[in-house]
């Protein structure tokens, strides 16, 4: 990872490193939906509400302020309140699993049809016109903390992406070391257990989803940035299976695992896209399909299996 | 001495019209090792789901050191020392053994502390072998040696066992009996069991439930004296 980051400026060209660029921030986006579902086992069917909510906060901050730094702390920050709010009546109100999935839906895709109903000059926050169904053009971008002429050309963002989707890839992993981490996973493996343990099942899970919330938020941040645009689209569902595409395909109950499967799968996009020899949805229909069916654990922890099975032959054929 | 460690009083669960646990009055002293016992569907493992905070009571009272824990939470109950060994065992299958002793240590102490009492543990239970196995792929036996060893960990004030020896072979219900002994030293215990064997191996007080309520107390000889147990047992119910 550190490889690509240090190595690409240098080898591939403006449009490819912006492709990357956008690769990364969604690859935060999908460690995001890997923690929360794939370690402490909340099926967020909305990843994308708290995705969507940051990308609309930079874009309203950043085009009242001017300035990027502080519009980006509040893509983290409100996503975040938003997620502790939802998780703290679902969490706290006891709602089993698949409540929560359809309650997540549901939210982003209220967030879906309330954005693109917000046409016209009526709906403004400051001088940010919202434009419905047509998004907001024409965002700042990144500029350097405290001097707003100063913006971030390809190359730095590409740079800054990367160095805060490693730090959150460490971030996480130092996390579920700790001893809240291995609570949250203990949480997933068996509620009633953890309870007779002592430990609050619903302070946990309330904690892991308003981080993920939080995760989520930056990723949008870095998507509206990246595009100078947002649209109701953050919110959609396709936006939304796309990122439990990405972590079944990778792998759950780990972190490279989004990061693989969420690479490869924005990849085959764009050439699906470029190419135009079939669908993009219904290719990746198939793909997720083919997953449930033949690899349920996605590609990281079946390389492990292999690796493993590899490994106990050799030691056998050499015994 | 201090006063009991734990007291119910009237406890009582209603589903619908079939009263699971009928005024159960209940006194356990410090240092002592309580066997339930009792025929199926008396009432044995919702009392200790009563006990534990995982049902609520619809009336009667728990009280622990004296303190009223009825209604709390079942996390705040295992914060105060109740430790619980369930019916069926409630185990993180993705797990490692090590991983259940280390996490139920963990709560209450720092992480090197911790880190030992998993190794005092593993030692205790006999799992040094199987350590960082997952605990998904263990037979019943020992996964009820899991479950105990992580109830231990935890160190609670309280130990309540249902069916500690229940799967197991007839060498490891006597080293369950010898390592429920050995924990008696230090810790009460409430032990529910089917298996008159092993409760005879371990019994001191007896309690006897039949259809949700006491139905007597007694040493372990008189209980097995008792015409009215044989008959629950043998499936009579005689009037009383």
């Amino acid at each position: 990872m550190i490889a690509v980051a240090l190595g690409a400026p240098l080898v591939v060209d403006q449009f490819q490193l912006l492709q990357l660029t956008v690769f990364a921030s969604m690859c935060i986006l999908a460690l995001s939906l890997g923690v929360v579902w794939g370690y402490a086992g909340i099926l967020c069917f909305g990843q994308s509400a708290f995705f969507g909510l940051g990308a609309y906060t930079y874009a309203v901050t950043a085009l009242n302020l001017g300035e990027s730094t502080l519009a980006i702390v509040l893509a983290i920050l409100l996503p975040s309140v938003f997620a502790a709010l939802l998780g703290y009546f679902m969490f706290y109100g006891r709602l089993s699993d698949v409540y929560v999935g359809v309650i997540t839906l549901s939210v982003t895709l209220i967030f879906f049809n309330l954005m693109n109903s917000t046409a016209g000059d009526a709906y403004r926050i400051g001088v940010a016109r919202l434009n419905g169904f047509n998004g907001m053009p024409s965002l700042p971008t990144f500029n350097v903390p405290g001097n707003p002429g100063r913006l971030l050309d390809p190359t730095e963002t590409f740079y800054l992406v990367m160095a805060l989707l490693l730090i959150v890839y460490v971030g996480l992993h130092a996390m579920l070391a700790s001893h809240f981490g291995r609570v949250v996973v203990a949480v997933r493996e068996n509620e009633t257990r953890c309870e007779l343990l002592g430990y609050d099942v619903r302070r946990h899970k309330l904690l892991i989803f308003t981080l993920g919330g939080a995760i989520a938020g930056l990723a949008g941040s870095l998507f509206a940035n990246w595009g100078a645009f947002v649209s109701p689209n953050v919110f959609s569902l396709t936006t939304t299976s796309q990122i439990i595409i990405w972590v079944i395909v990778g792998g759950l109950g780990t972190l490279v695992g989004p990061i693989i499967g969420c690479v490869v799968m924005q990849y085959l996009a764009t050439e699906l896209g470029t190419q135009q020899l079939a669908n993009t949805s219904l290719i990746f229909g198939i793909i997720f399909l083919a997953f449930v069916l033949l690899v349920p654990r996605g590609i990281v922890p079946s390389l492990g299996v292999v690796r493993a099975r590899l490994s106990a032959g050799r030691a056998r054929s050499t015994a | 001495m201090t006063g009991p460690i734990l007291q119910t009083v009237g406890l009582s669960i209603r589903f619908g019209g079939v009263e699971a646990v009928r005024g159960v009055n209940l006194c356990l002293g410090e240092r002592e090792l309580r066997c339930l016992i009792g025929p199926n569907g008396a009432g044995k493992s919702t009392l200790f789901k009563l006990l534990t905070g995982q049902l609520q009571p619809t009336a009667g009272r728990i009280l622990f050191h004296g303190a009223d824990i009825t209604g709390h939470h079942t996390h705040a109950i295992a914060r105060r020392g109740i430790g619980i060994k369930t019916q069926v065992p409630n185990l993180f299958d993705g797990l490692t053994v090590r991983e259940h002793f280390w996490l139920s240590a963990r709560r209450t102490n720092p992480r090197p502390r911790a880190d030992a009492i998993t190794d005092e543990i593993l030692e205790r239970v006999g799992l040094g072998a199987v350590a960082d196995g997952v605990v998904g792929r263990l037979s019943h036996g020992l996964r009820q040696w899991v479950e105990l060893g992580t109830v231990l960990a935890g160190n609670p004030e309280l130990i309540l066992l249902d069916e500690p020896a229940a799967g197991m072979t007839h060498d490891e219900v006597a080293r369950t009996a010898e390592l429920v002994r050995e924990i008696n030293r230090t810790h009460p215990l409430i032990v529910v069991e089917h298996d008159m064997q092993f409760v005879r191996m371990i019994a001191r007080t007896v309690t006897v439930m039949h259809r949700g309520a006491v139905l007597v107390e007694d040493t372990m000889d008189q209980i097995l004296k008792n015409s009215t147990v044989r008959d629950i047992y043998l499936g009579k119910h005689g009037g009383s």
